[in-house]
């Protein structure tokens, strides 16, 4: 009981770091309709940034996570201007096509600056240490945590209790009628752009202090769109929730199988398995609209 | 409308054909001639680079069908090669079997796949069908690396040259003409699939499936019909590449390949035949040009700028490609073409 209850506890964490990256992606896809596959990257890139803030520049927290969110912010809106501006009016492809091919690039320009080697500043973040009976909660996950719930909350109050929130909400509902209001189209793509790319950064930096930073680090963001869809796709409380589910799901699922299995690795292909029957048997996941077309 | 003045359809034959004039013809012989002497004046490096290619177009027209015609988005198709190239190795150098024999059980392996990943393609579409094809990549490879009695697991197994009767395709000369010739069929078949009453009904379903139904299309059937002749054609790529290097390991199928595969797809032009394949050999063409710059950069820049180099480049092209030629390399083609047939005048006239 101990031991399900450790791996819960842990899978729970790390859910909510999940769930933080798998906003990023709902924000952009309500808003501006693009499925944002370099999700992942923006966590990479979290990652290496928080190293360099952190450990060659000595900055102290505080300092180093408002230093990423202005790198995040200014890298948000590059790439909204200059990739996906173009593309609006198109079909999906193309802009599911431009954003792996930002992935591919982000990459790139990933292993160019930081050489795609394992760094680590593990400890540098601060811990808080708790202990519920007799499981012990790892100190990074509370801190992920923490920071994911913190993040939530200023999501939540931005979408609900400012300007851009309400012009970005009702963008997600229908782009016609905010144009025709006179509420410009392209700021709402941009913002849902910068906030895309913080919430990716904040969760790599979270994700890099636990397990450091390496370029594998970015196939996160796959695990994120099973979030996303076990979710469904336009609904961010659905995101926490499943982020949740799928992190717990995840951990406890490798804690008791892998002994089982001879190859193991089944944390990695298990949201995979998530996505393809949830995809079967509920496409819009637990808390999506379903789409109705009619011709 | 791009065939020259003065070519008229006297009958159904000629209705129907595809090469309607002698140049075109000629052209095309021409250009067979010249494919099939290549191993007598080409090096070995370059015999490779075109073997690579050839396999490459084999395996965009599955995707060029799949993605290009019926619509249906696959970002997994590197999986679907991943089984064929493993069933056909299996039978081989486990089963004893000829390659012959084996290469069709593979292309048949890789559909029967493409079949069952392809189910949940009737109910989503879009992005959820890329997260399924996404998702049907990893579970393929886990898959593969969980029977490791059979498959090796991470450390793969060695598979024989192919050969036929006592004829062993060991030579790169061989081994080219061998993918040449299945390249070309893939070709002509790609093409006349297009023509047939199922591609039609690809073509319909990828412009508006509600509207296809209607008309009386079963989406069911020929939206699986499109994943498994997408799959075989993967499925026959993939034992290609197993047989040439002679191995068979997991890592010759990365997930990121899969995109490339449509990224060829969209540098050749989506939903045409001639842009898969000009899709194929430009991608695979800047590959190589990033094999020799990259060495020269690593030295003088960093040593990871190679790595890099591929990376970006690759994107950037895709990227260029969607913002400024959405339509690939064929529509360009075509302009070209018609601005030397009209020359001097700037369009044609409507009648």
């Amino acid at each position: 009981m101990t031991f399900f209850l450790q791996l819960s506890v842990t899978g729970f964490a790390l859910g909510m770091v999940y769930a933080l990256i798998a906003i990023g992606f709902v924000v952009i896809l309500k808003c501006s309709n693009a499925f944002n596959i370099a999700q992942g990257h923006f966590v990479l890139i979290g990652g290496y940034l928080g190293y360099t803030f952190l450990v060659p520049f000595h900055l102290p927290i505080w300092a180093a996570l408002f230093a990423a969110i202005v790198v995040a912010a200014l890298l948000g809106l590059l790439i909204e201007r200059l990739t996906i501006r173009p593309l609006i009016g198109q079909t999906e492809l193309p802009v599911i096509m431009m954003t792996i091919a930002l992935a591919s690039v982000l990459e790139g320009l990933v292993t160019l600056i930081w050489g795609g080697e394992y760094k680590t500043y593990h400890g540098v973040l601060p811990t808080i240490t708790l202990k519920l009976g007799g499981i012990s909660i790892p100190p990074e996950s509370l801190t992920g945590l923490i920071v994911s719930v913190v993040f939530m909350v200023l999501l939540m109050l931005l979408f609900r209790h400012t300007k851009i929130g309400l012009a970005m909400r009702a963008t997600a509902e229908d782009l016609q009628v905010v144009q025709s209001f006179g509420i410009r189209a392209t700021t709402v793509y941009a913002v849902s752009w910068v906030i895309a790319s913080i919430v990716g950064v904040i969760g790599g930096i979270l994700l890099g202090g636990v397990s450091g930073v390496m370029i594998p680090l970015a196939e996160i963001g796959l695990k994120a769109f099973a979030v996303v869809l076990l979710g469904g796709v336009n609904s961010i409380g659905g995101a926490i929730v499943a982020g949740i589910i799928l992190g717990v799901l995840e951990n406890v699922a490798a804690g008791y199988l892998d002994p089982l299995l001879p190859g193991g690795g089944l944390a990695q292909v298990f949201p995979f398995m998530v996505m393809i029957i949830v995809l079967i048997f509920k496409p819009y996941g637990l808390f999506g609209l379903s789409r109705i077309e009619r011709v | 409308m791009s065939l020259p003045g003065g070519t008229f359809r006297e009958n159904y034959a000629q209705d129907m054909a595809i090469l309607r004039t002698r140049p075109q013809w000629v052209m095309l012989v021409a250009l067979l001639a010249l494919l099939f002497a290549c191993p007598l004046f080409c090096s070995d490096r370059i015999l490779t680079i075109m073997t690579m290619i050839g396999i490459a177009i084999i395996s965009v027209h599955g995707l060029n069908i799949l993605t290009g015609y019926c619509g249906q988005i696959s970002i997994g198709h590197v999986g679907f090669m991943a089984v064929g190239a493993y069933a056909s190795a299996i039978l081989t150098a486990k089963l004893g079997w000829p390659f012959w024999a084996a290469l069709p059980c593979a292309a048949l392996a890789a559909g029967m796949a493409g079949l069952i990943f392809g189910l949940p393609s009737l109910k989503i579409k879009g992005f959820y069908l890329i997260m399924a094809t996404i998702a049907s990549h990893f579970i393929i490879i886990w898959l593969i690396l969980q029977f490791r009695g059979i498959t090796g697991g991470p450390d793969g197994f060695a598979v024989p040259k192919p050969k036929i009767g006592s004829f062993v395709f060991n030579s790169k000369a061989s081994y080219f003409y061998l993918v040449m010739i299945i390249a070309c069929l893939a070709t002509y078949l790609a093409v006349n699939i297009i023509r047939t009453r199922a591609g039609r009904a690809f073509v319909a379903i990828r412009d508006n499936d509600l509207a296809a139904e209607v008309m009386g299309i079963n989406l069911w059937i020929y939206k699986l019909q499109a994943f498994f002749i997408g799959c075989v054609y993967a499925g026959v790529a993939g034992a290609l590449l197993v047989h040439y290097y002679g191995f068979a390991s997991v890592d010759q199928f990365a997930f990121m390949d899969s995109v490339w595969y449509l990224g060829m797809l969209i540098v050749g032009g989506m939903g045409s035949t001639i842009g898969a394949v000009l899709g194929a050999v430009s991608l695979k063409l800047l590959d190589e040009l990033v094999t020799v710059v990259g060495p020269i950069l690593s030295v003088a820049v960093a040593a990871q700028a190679a790595a890099s180099l591929a990376l970006i480049t690759r994107g950037l092209v895709i990227m260029l490609f969607l913002i400024f030629e959405p339509r690939g390399l064929t529509h360009r083609w075509g302009m070209i073409k018609a601005y030397y047939r009209l020359w001097p005048f700037s369009h044609e006239e409507l009648e």
